[in-house]
């Protein structure tokens, strides 16, 4: 039970990022889901105690290499997301997938606004429409992202 | 199960969440600050990418695997047909190129030169598109890098015509911002008249011309070429087309829309440039490639050597510096001339030609400040393409200049 999943955060991650850097047609790239944020909104809310803030950090960090116009932005970002996750994560575990869905829409609209903040405080303002676009999506795929989450360590 | 069990503090697990969370909000709000100072994150930058290369090769493979699935099964047919398509563009570009040498020669002849140039673009080197870098910012990594010799600020094109310049270079991949970024200012001139203007990028993927004013001469179907300043791209190359215009009266300033010419959403491989930093329409290199703003360390531009006042300077013909077409007829004016190689010990914030929209000619060629004598005998004399008519558009061009 208190074995946290280091190893599987970490792969978890990574997969994460690989999905989010692989390349996709145009139009299907503006859907695609954050699945960073998932990976480090799951951690946080299962694993409280396992350093999510600091997943979400380096996450970020490695977002912002590899994305970002300016490095820190989704880090920052990330691990006040992360911070969110594991001050709340008793309320959010307790709920079920539905209503953990809608409550990841709000963690991944946030996410997105924060961002769009630092964008715009660093001097790369982006008005962009379909920035918002990947957030619907985002939280469809959470219950399947829960699930194969799951697989990778002991039941908690 | 309280609620408040995570927000205490966690049995042998140092800080709280809280705690924890400010500690790395603080060191992201320093990186980023770090960051916005150009340059100091630099390196940084160069590690990450390091780090995130096999990421990248692991995300480009299937790209690639696919592509070399779709090369080795073409047909006989599709080859024959690509196979015809490019000879005919190839006997096009050798008809075009045919009196290249000629009018090079007589090119230089006219500026006084004994023998042509060699072309500006000294070598340049294919790099294959890997990704966009971000889905809403057109941005693009290429899979060149630093141990190609890739440098932060350089030429990117395609066969069309600028595509962008490299703006964070990792060991094997750089970033490359496109000219159609709204962050990208690109100095150019206008062909028909050799008026200079700035394009931005804009967000709906086209060039906007925001500085000229509402009487510049400007047509649809005029073509944008680089204009040599700014230090990034060289003189002369194709940019983009004017698609609209748009002048309300009332406006001081038109919006004009151009093109770009270059396949910016296409193009899966790109031409990294260098340049003869000797060439007179070589992009002035001591910007370091900022476009932004004026490199606060920039100093004066080599001047071509200056010519004895007793030896008149006509064939002196050696391409030194970049404002060696002017070299001769500045020889003019011998007393002017005498502080050799211009070294203004004041910056030169004028020649980082994108933070202001200088139309006045020769402007790329003119240290300012200081020497201001032999900078206006040159200036006035500088005309480093062809003789420019004096546009409507121009504005203030000081007409003592032009006496000298």
């Amino acid at each position: 039970m208190r074995g946290e999943p280091r190893g599987w955060m970490v792969f978890t991650s990574i997969v994460a990022l690989f999905l989010t850097v692989l390349p996709l047609p145009g139009w299907l790239d503006m859907f695609r889901p954050a699945f960073v944020v998932l990976v480090v909104l799951y951690f946080s809310i299962t694993w409280p105690r396992a350093g999510g803030i600091g997943l979400g950090f380096f996450c970020g960090v490695a977002l912002d290499a590899l994305e970002g116009p300016i490095i820190g932005e989704h880090a920052l970002v990330l691990s006040a997301l992360a911070f969110i996750g594991v001050w709340e994560h008793q309320r959010i575990r307790s709920k079920p997938a539905f209503q953990q869905s809608l409550i990841v829409f709000f963690a991944l609209a946030l996410y997105e606004f924060l961002l769009f903040v630092v964008d715009a405080w660093t001097g790369h303002p982006n008005t962009d429409v379909r920035r918002w676009l990947h957030i619907l999506p985002g939280a469809m795929i959470w219950p399947i992202a829960i699930a194969l989450l799951e697989r990778g360590h002991s039941p908690r | 199960m309280a609620f408040g069990v995570a927000t205490g503090s966690l049995p042998g697990r140092g800080p709280t969440p809280g705690l924890r969370f400010i500690g790395y909000a603080v060191l992201a709000i320093t990186l980023m600050f770090l960051d916005r100072r150009e340059g100091w994150m630099e390196q940084v930058r160069f590690g990450l990418q390091t780090a995130m290369y096999p990421l990248q090769m692991a995300v480009s493979s299937p790209g690639t695997a696919w592509s070399w699935v779709r090369e080795s099964t073409r047909t006989r047919d599709t080859l024959r047909m690509e196979n015809t398509e490019l000879r005919t563009r190839l006997r096009d570009l050798e008809l075009r190129t045919m009196r290249y040498e000629a009018l090079s020669q007589e090119n230089a002849t006219l500026r006084g030169l004994r023998t042509a140039l060699p072309p500006v673009a000294e070598k340049w080197l294919v790099a294959e598109v890997v990704r966009d870098v971000d889905n809403l910012r057109p941005r693009v990594m290429i899979n060149r890098g630093t141990a190609n010799g890739v440098f932060k600020g350089q030429a990117v094109m395609d066969d069309g015509g600028i595509l962008g310049q490299t703006t964070h270079v990792g060991p094997w991949s750089a970033e490359v911002i496109l000219i159609t970024d709204p962050e990208h200012q690109i100095p150019v001139e206008i062909e028909r008249t050799g008026l200079r203007t700035i394009a931005e990028g804009r967000d709906d993927g086209a060039l906007g011309l925001p500085y000229l004013p509402a009487n510049a001469d400007i047509k649809v179907g005029d073509l944008l070429r680089t204009s040599g300043m700014g230090g990034v791209f060289p003189q002369g190359y194709p940019v983009a087309k004017v698609a609209a215009l748009n002048r309300a009266a009332v406006q001081p300033l038109q919006q004009v829309t151009a093109e770009p010419l270059a396949n910016l959403n296409r193009s899966r491989e790109v031409m990294l440039v260098w340049f003869r930093e000797a060439h007179p329409a070589a992009p002035v290199r001591d910007t370091g490639g900022d476009l932004t703003k004026g490199d606060p360390n920039a100093t004066a531009q080599p001047t071509p050597p200056k010519p004895k006042p007793a030896a008149p300077a006509a064939g002196s013909a050696t391409p030194a510096g970049n404002a060696t077409p002017t070299a001769p007829r500045a020889g003019g004016t011998p007393a002017q001339g005498a502080g050799p190689r211009g070294t203004v010990p004041t910056p030169a914030p004028a020649r980082s030609g994108s933070a202001a929209p200088s139309t006045t000619a020769g402007s790329q060629s003119t240290p300012t400040g200081a020497a201001a004598a032999p900078g206006a005998a040159r200036s006035g004399t500088t005309a480093p393409a062809a003789p420019r008519p004096a546009t409507p558009a121009t504005p203030a061009q000081p007409p003592a200049e032009n006496r000298q």
